[in-house]
């Protein structure tokens, strides 16, 4: 590794930081803002997030080879974590720091993704069964119950066999349309609840439309829950990919993903333990800040806190 | 001097919810709610109509049917001579200009998302009535006509008390123009010195924009200063209908003269008779047979007849409607 490399990784980390202590700093100014922060999990957390997506985003800076370069299959196989190679190399002789900070994007962007699909499918669907109610609500609900009561992994693994090497847009599709049946329920709660208040009569009243009376005045006050399932869901979300990348049917080699990275790895794992440790830690890393963010903002999205 | 022509025109309205339904929201109901059970009345262009009742008797469901809020079960409902529950689409959006709502609640009646402009300028929208500059302008004359400064537009619900958030509400209800208003207990969440001065704005609109009110209140004393007429509900029923100064006068029906017997006099040395009813409400789910007030009812003449007999909304004197059997019998 390059000291260009270094100091790019160093100022990565630093913005990410600092970042996190300028939002602090403003978001004192409100009620929610201090709320999130009181949290002692919520800043560290909100700084893994920032670090790694400032890693993904800047991948080529920080990374000091092509993550699917074999360096050299002789001479560079399983070595230990060194100077050049902090993280070592795995079986094929390829930088794992590399693979895991490219890997990074990949898996990070395949959660988020997921994440809007699964939570844009699932507030529309929760929205029109709460809403219009009766027979849109049995229909749906009673879709959603069906999805509920098929275990994902299974049902991916099938659909995934049509395929030979799923395409990256195929997988993220999959896994979001097999994930909004948990948020389409927590949303129709919450809608439920929102449409019998007047604001919502008198929208009504004025001669607003369905759409117009969901979008606008339904789902922004129903956002706080759906935010939060969004962010406690990307790692639900990233755990998945990891499986499934790890069956092999999910991210295809030689594209590296936090998840077929472990699945490349495991073989070596006595000779190189280091190829796989990683990309597990930083999985785990990224969950855990990814539920510490989660805990915080539902304490500060809570919407009992806003009526006074 | 004739009546004025109807402007709204109540025939027999009913209103039930069905109870629980079985698997798919189908199978049939169990367990009706008679929440407003064949109600009539009409109210004159320009004219105020009280409708007064204890919490649960329907009065807000009548206001909220009226307008299209609540599907009614049956009935009909004539607005300025259509037919208000045979429109649709466009037809319907056109008559929701003509009438509008002002809620009870201020602090659940605004979107806490949007700002009083938001507010008042989406009506505008939905009905293509102004854009741009000139919807800025609309507000700033809605919010100086219900008595807030023009800068409040900027304002969330949540900074503002609520005598001002009643205030936009009103304004939002003004901002198509309507010829009537629902008031739906527009001030029983108030604090008793705002509510005088949204009173006072009611009466002052009514008079400037020559507005027919529908004013539903659990209150005699409110709507004493501020009806026409009153029609006074009990359990989804109306049971008594009279020009405000006969109703508060000479009631006739035994509910409407324990009601009133209730309201306080600011008068301490007045020496009055309190007729206190006994026990509560009956659940609109299993109302009584006969007469719905028949188990509560302190008449002296109380018979078998009210027991079996649903008493009939008819004239006991000039004007004056009870559905009382021995109406014209004092108590």
């Amino acid at each position: 590794m390059t000291p260009r490399t270094w100091l790019a990784l160093l100022a990565a980390l630093t913005v990410a930081i600092a970042a996190v202590a300028l939002l602090r700093r403003r978001a004192a100014r409100t009620p929610a803002g201090r709320e999130f922060f009181r949290h002692p999990p919520a800043a560290p957390g909100l700084a893994v997030l920032g670090f790694f997506a400032i890693v993904a985003i800047g991948a080529r800076l920080v990374a000091p080879y092509h993550p699917a370069a074999q360096l050299d299959i002789v001479g560079l196989q399983n070595q230990a974590p060194s100077w050049a190679h902090p993280l070592g190399t795995d079986t094929f002789s390829r930088d794992t720091w590399s693979r895991l900070v490219f890997g990074a994007r990949i898996s990070l962007a395949v959660g988020a993704l997921a994440m809007l699909v699964a939570v844009t499918v699932g507030s529309i669907v929760g929205a029109m069964a709460g809403y219009f109610r009766r027979w849109v609500d049995a229909v749906l609900m009673r879709t959603v119950d069906v999805g509920l009561a098929i275990p994902r992994l299974f049902l991916l693994l099938m659909i995934a066999a049509l395929w030979e090497g799923l395409p990256l847009p195929v997988l993220v599709l999959l896994i979001g349309l097999t994930g909004w049946f948990g948020t389409s329920r927590l949303v129709r709660a919450e809608v439920l609840s929102v449409r019998e208040r007047d604001f919502v009569a008198a929208a009504r009243a004025l001669g607003a439309g369905p759409a117009r009376v969901i979008f606008r005045h339904v789902l922004p006050n129903a956002a706080a829950p759906i935010i939060v399932s969004a962010a406690l869901g990307i790692g639900n979300v990233l755990l998945l990919e990891a499986g499934l990348s790890f069956l092999g049917i999910g991210v295809q080699p030689p594209l590296p993903s936090w998840g077929n990275m472990i699945g490349d790895g495991w073989r070596q794992l006595a000779v190189a333990p280091w190829a796989t440790l990683f990309p597990g830690l930083a999985i785990a890393v990224v969950v855990m800040a990814l539920n510490a963010v989660g805990d915080a903002l539902r304490d500060a999205l809570d919407p009992r806190r806003e009526v006074t | 001097m004739s009546a004025p022509p109807p402007l709204v025109e109540v025939t027999n309205l009913v209103k039930h919810y069905p109870g629980e339904r079985g698997l798919f929201g189908l199978g049939p109901p169990r367990g009706v709610i008679r929440a407003v059970d064949g109600v009539s009345f009409t109210i004159g262009a320009g004219e105020t109509l009280g409708l007064v009742g204890e919490s649960g008797c329907g009065k807000s469901t009548v206001g909220r049917t009226i307008l299209r809020l609540v599907e009614p079960t049956a009935g009909q409902v004539g607005f300025d001579g259509r037919d208000v529950f045979a429109l649709t689409g466009p037809e319907l959006r056109g008559l929701r200009r003509k009438m509008q709502i002002v809620f009870q609640d201020p602090y659940s009646s605004l979107n806490p998302r949007m700002t009083v402009r938001q507010t008042l300028r989406e009506p505008l929208q939905i009905h293509r009535l102004a854009s741009g500059d000139d919807a800025n302008r609309r507000v700033s004359a809605l919010l100086e006509e219900v008595g807030l400064d023009a800068a409040f537009a900027d304002s969330y619900p949540h900074e503002l008390s609520g005598g001002q958030r009643q205030r936009v509400g009103i304004a939002r209800a003004l901002s198509v123009e309507p010829a009537f208003l629902v008031c739906d207990e527009p001030v029983s969440a108030l604090d008793v010195s705002v509510q005088a001065q949204v009173l006072n704005l009611l009466a002052d609109l009514r008079e400037k924009r020559r507005l027919t009110y529908l004013f539903i209140a659990h209150d005699l004393a409110v709507v004493k200063h501020v009806a026409d007429r009153v029609a006074v509900m009990y359990l989804g029923k109306i049971v008594e209908l009279a020009p405000a100064p006969v109703l508060y006068d000479a009631p006739r029906h035994p509910y409407t003269r324990s009601l009133l017997s209730a309201v306080p006099v600011p008068n301490p040395t007045a020496q009055r008779q309190r007729i206190v009813l006994q026990g509560d409400v009956p659940s609109p789910a299993n109302p009584p047979p006969g007469c719905p007030f028949h188990p509560r009812c302190p008449h002296p003449k109380k018979s078998e007849r009210c027991r079996s007999e649903v008493p009939a909304l008819r004239e006991v004197a000039p004007r004056q409607l009870a559905a009382c059997h021995y109406a014209e019998l004092p108590m």
